[in-house]
């Protein structure tokens, strides 16, 4: 999917030192001779593995909102909570700002990400920059580090253990879902999608 | 091994939002050709902002740790939970392992970031070149784990929601929870603006 040739240079992130870059084969990594911070990965995935990667957290991402997470059970009672359920319970108990902390970090800012993947990496694929391109990218950079959907997963196992003293614990396949998230955000986490500058153009008119 | 020219000697800069390699040309507010961001050779007011960040988060730091983040209630019996109460009971009901990992994520991370946050401003106020390599470590340790932390709010978050059993047993979250989770957001921010470069900028060992 090359189109233009990347910049013949590259600047460490973390320490301003500056290299000229090299084409890095399969599994390479580019780490800064100063600091040990990573200038460059090879990517193993063109733009079609990265679409339908976003494709599948999607949908992995809608079934670990739709279905419950847990299930209590006390005395024959059930009680069972969804991850809207848990934001709106926050809210109403006078947490109002955990609860818009967990209803960005946990739905907004993932679900704005996976969209944004979608649309740039949809154009990409044919070496192309959408629509709004620019916009996207600079609002996935500062999107960046404020999802966190793997810590609310490690949540679920603790509140699990806690509660497994008073109450029958029941896993339902909400956390199943969250199981494979975690797995996909992994993967994503080391991508690095600014490369789609240098692997793109602007559509010709 | 050879000198390794840093970006300002050959007058460029890095954009931070799209890393390209743009020509300083020394203007105030020049503009990344490519994607249109502001560029700058440092983050801009990086000390006093991550100074200022870190000062507030500490503050938020200690009612997050005094107050109680829930409170337990189960026929007539009421029971507040601190954060480190919730460690030792983890601990006591036969999790020790999941004990350690909440002790991690809610006590040790914090003060890690205080501590190196703290340690990184110091020396770059002093202009010290001494250990940067190490420093620089652990700068990229508390951006890695930073947001780890929100692990507590979480959990008590999804308790709320599913203990709700009327009389017999409920669960709801006490202040102690809101002081930690914008302790958390706080010190992620503090860490954002903290500019790593600093570290490098007043002579570099390995010359």
């Amino acid at each position: 999917m090359d189109t233009m040739s990347p910049a013949p240079l590259l600047i460490c992130e973390h320490c301003d030192t500056v290299y000229r870059r090299i084409p890095l084969a399969r599994g390479q990594v580019a780490c800064c001779a100063r600091c040990q911070f990573v200038l460059e990965r090879h990517h193993r995935l063109g733009a079609d593995g990265l679409l339908a990667l976003t494709a599948t957290a999607m949908v992995v991402f809608i079934q670990a909102n739709i279905w419950p997470i847990v299930t209590l059970g006390l005395n024959g009672q059930q009680s069972s909570a969804t991850l809207w359920g848990t934001i709106i319970a926050m809210w109403q108990q006078h947490a109002q700002v955990v609860s818009v902390l967990a209803a960005a970090t946990l739905f907004f800012f993932p679900l704005m990400k996976m969209l944004l993947f979608g649309w740039v990496f949809w154009f990409a694929r044919r070496g192309e920059r959408g629509p709004g391109f620019r916009g996207v990218m600079i609002v996935l950079h500062y999107l960046r580090p404020w999802t966190m959907s793997e810590v609310f997963m490690l949540g679920v196992l603790v509140a699990i253990v806690k509660a497994r003293a008073y109450f029958e614990v029941t896993a339902d396949p909400g956390v199943f879902a969250y199981a494979a998230l975690t797995v996909l955000i992994t993967v994503f986490a080391g991508v690095d999608f600014r490369q789609l500058w240098d692997v793109t153009a602007e559509r010709k008119p | 091994m050879n000198r390794l020219p840093r970006a300002a000697e050959l007058g460029l800069i890095r954009c931070h939002v799209c890393a390209l390699v743009c020509r300083d040309n020394q203007v105030a507010g020049a503009a990344c050709p490519r994607c249109g961001a502001r560029l700058h050779r440092r983050k801009s007011a990086s000390y006093s902002r991550t100074a200022a960040l870190l000062i507030a988060a500490f503050l938020l730091y200690i009612p997050a740790n005094l107050l109680p983040i829930m409170r337990t209630a189960s026929i007539g019996e009421m029971d507040d939970n601190t954060i480190i109460s919730g460690v030792v009971e983890l601990w006591v009901k036969g999790a020790p392992d999941l004990a350690v990992i909440v002790f991690t994520a809610s006590i040790m991370v914090p003060m890690l970031k205080f501590l190196v946050l703290g340690l990184l401003l110091v020396c770059g106020k002093c202009g010290s070149n001494w250990a940067q390599h190490q420093r620089a470590r652990l700068y990229r340790l508390v951006e890695f784990v930073g947001y780890w932390s929100m692990l507590d709010v979480f959990v008590v978050a999804l308790l709320t929601a599913l203990v709700r059993f009327g009389v017999f047993s409920s669960v709801e979250p006490l202040p102690g929870v809101v002081f930690f989770g914008l302790t958390v957001v706080l010190t992620m921010l503090a860490s954002m603006s903290f500019d790593p470069r600093l570290i490098w900028d007043c002579g570099c060992d390995d010359e």
